[in-house]
């Protein structure tokens, strides 16, 4: 493999985090190397979410510092590197006038910058980001309109028109059938193998997440962290549950 | 009293131009057309149509003001939408108080306000009531150089921003990590609401100028059509009925706000109908 996996693209520096009086995140740490596809797993509440935000910079540590690409968050200025994938699928506004064309597009906004509008070099990308996802021939619909599956596909190709180098993803596969799943799964390892892109996966799917990441991290307020997500799981699962219930799984039907 | 002419003919047509008044209030119609449901695109997509009525009653103290000091009412109003538009702003972004209760003390407050002043004044006269409901004849010379240059001037920052607000709007969360100030074109967005708002008050009158900015924008957003032609629908709309409330109001002697904004409506009406599935 070309890519370099010892290098620190994002470096978590004894992070807490305090809502009003309570601590969601107690001192936590954590490095993500270039090429790392690492999912994060934990309960509601134990704080995923908020680690995530704090990495892109949309919350402030209340101590300890966050890098990206070596450099402190809080004087980072080149965010076309890093791309993000919110949980929309379950709260956009599906009645919004926008063509899938349109949504894609936005990613590049950030990195033409204020007062420019799209170039040709734009629609160029944008349309190679489409492919990628295989949503060129849906370019024209109205992202309403879209399957759950779909959309979250074109949230994908957002995040990849802007060319970054890592993807920030929360909660992906809420509202997203059994079978768009899978293809999204072989879709995520595919930009991490072949576009050698590096993941950041929340998920509170733990035996999907298990099967698919190279990295995992569990979060409940602190953080462990493992390369080996299968060992990881198993020994995680059994301090919690003693070694009756191994993962038990609920398959949701939305 | 004179019958009303209900047939117009093309002589008559073309008496609506040999008043000087009735083509300022064209020419500042369409500018308002043009301007309003391009801010209200943004404003109801983001569940901010109170915020055009809200600034509206605000804009109401401003003219109050305007008529106590006797300066034109125009600029007070102006003066008094930007800035309370940036103390709304600043305070729904502390959280210290609810998005739309900040609205509701910022639009009761400020009609309290407009009451207080204008029983100041010696209560309401003709000149304040066409502020209220819109009428042609309020628009003077230097009210529509005023409409049109900061026409202009929206209508640029508009161009301008056209991108970086289409995203604020779909996703405010995903713009802020591309790097974009979302914070600054948040409050771009209100003072040129704000400012949207002072111009069209000459025409459509303090109590119906957001429906000027809101209704055809929901008319357009029942053809589910991408952003740009959504924008096109609701310009169509806005126009179609500017001018003909304009003209029917002239020919009728009907109130021009309340032509204007009925007219809008009907056409909202025959929208539902043609949407589709």
């Amino acid at each position: 493999m070309s890519v370099d996996h010892s290098l620190n693209i994002i470096e978590v520096n004894k992070v807490s985090f305090a809502y009003k009086e309570s601590l969601v995140l107690k001192e936590v740490s954590l490095n993500i190397h270039k090429g790392d596809y690492l999912g994060m797993i934990g309960p509601n509440g134990g704080g995923k979410t908020t680690l995530i935000k704090m990495m892109l910079g949309l919350l402030t540590p209340t101590s300890g510092t966050v890098k990206l690409f070596g450099q402190d968050i809080r004087t980072f200025k080149e965010w076309s590197r890093v791309g993000y994938v919110p949980q929309k699928v379950i709260n956009f506004d599906v009645n919004f006038p926008a063509t899938v064309f349109e949504v894609v597009a936005m990613g590049r906004y950030g990195k033409r910058g204020l007062f420019r509008s799209l170039t040709k070099e734009d629609r160029r990308v944008v349309q190679e980001s489409l492919r990628q996802v295989e949503m060129w021939e849906f370019r024209d619909r109205i992202i309403g309109d879209l399957s759950g599956g779909q959309q979250q596909r074109a949230f994908i190709a957002r995040a990849l028109a802007g060319q970054p180098e890592v993807i920030f993803l929360d909660e992906p596969m809420a509202g997203v059938d059994a079978q768009a799943q899978d293809q999204f799964y072989q879709l995520l390892k595919k930009l991490n193998r072949d576009l050698e892109l590096t993941l950041v996966f929340i998920s509170h799917d733990i035996e999907a997440v298990v099967n698919e990441v190279t990295e995992i991290a569990f979060v409940n307020r602190t953080l462990s962290y493992d390369d080996d997500p299968k060992k990881f799981v198993k020994e995680e699962m059994k301090k919690l549950y003693g070694d009756s219930k191994f993962i038990h799984h609920h398959h949701k039907h939305v | 009293m004179a019958t009303p002419n209900l047939f117009i003919t093309t002589t008559n047509m073309f008496e609506l131009f040999q008043y000087s008044f009735a083509v300022r209030g064209f020419e500042a119609g369409i500018i308002i057309g043009l301007i309003a449901p391009l801010i209200g695109m943004f404003l109801v997509l983001r569940r901010y149509s109170l915020i055009a009525d809200t600034l509206a009653h605000v804009s109401l103290a401003g003219i109050a003001i305007g008529f106590l000091l006797q300066i034109n009412p125009i600029v007070t109003a102006i003066a008094s939408t930007v800035l309370s538009s940036v103390v709304i702003e600043r305070l729904r972004i502390s959280r210290r108080v609810y998005g739309e209760s900040a609205l509701a003390i910022f639009l009761s407050g400020s009609l309290a306000l407009a009451v207080v002043l204008i029983s100041l004044a010696h209560g309401f006269n003709v000149g304040l009531l066409n502020y209220l409901f819109g009428s042609i004849v309020t628009v003077k010379q230097t009210d529509l150089y005023i409409i049109g240059g900061l026409g202009a001037v929206v209508a640029a920052l508009l161009f301008l921003f056209y991108k970086e607000l289409v995203y604020i709007t779909f996703d405010e969360e995903s713009a802020q990590v591309s790097g974009i100030p979302t914070r600054a074109i948040n409050t771009l967005l209100i003072v040129l609401a704000a400012l949207t708002v002072s111009l069209s008050i000459p025409i459509v009158g303090v109590l119906l100028i957001s429906a000027l900015m809101v209704i055809p924008v929901v008319t357009a957003l029942q053809f589910r059509q991408s952003f740009g032609k959504t924008i096109v629908v609701a310009e169509l709309v806005s126009l179609f009925s500017v001018i003909v409330g304009i003209a029917a109001s002239f020919y009728f002697n009907l109130s021009t706000g309340g032509t204007i904004v009925l007219v809008s409506l009907v056409l909202f009406a025959l929208s539902l109908g043609f949407r589709k599935r």
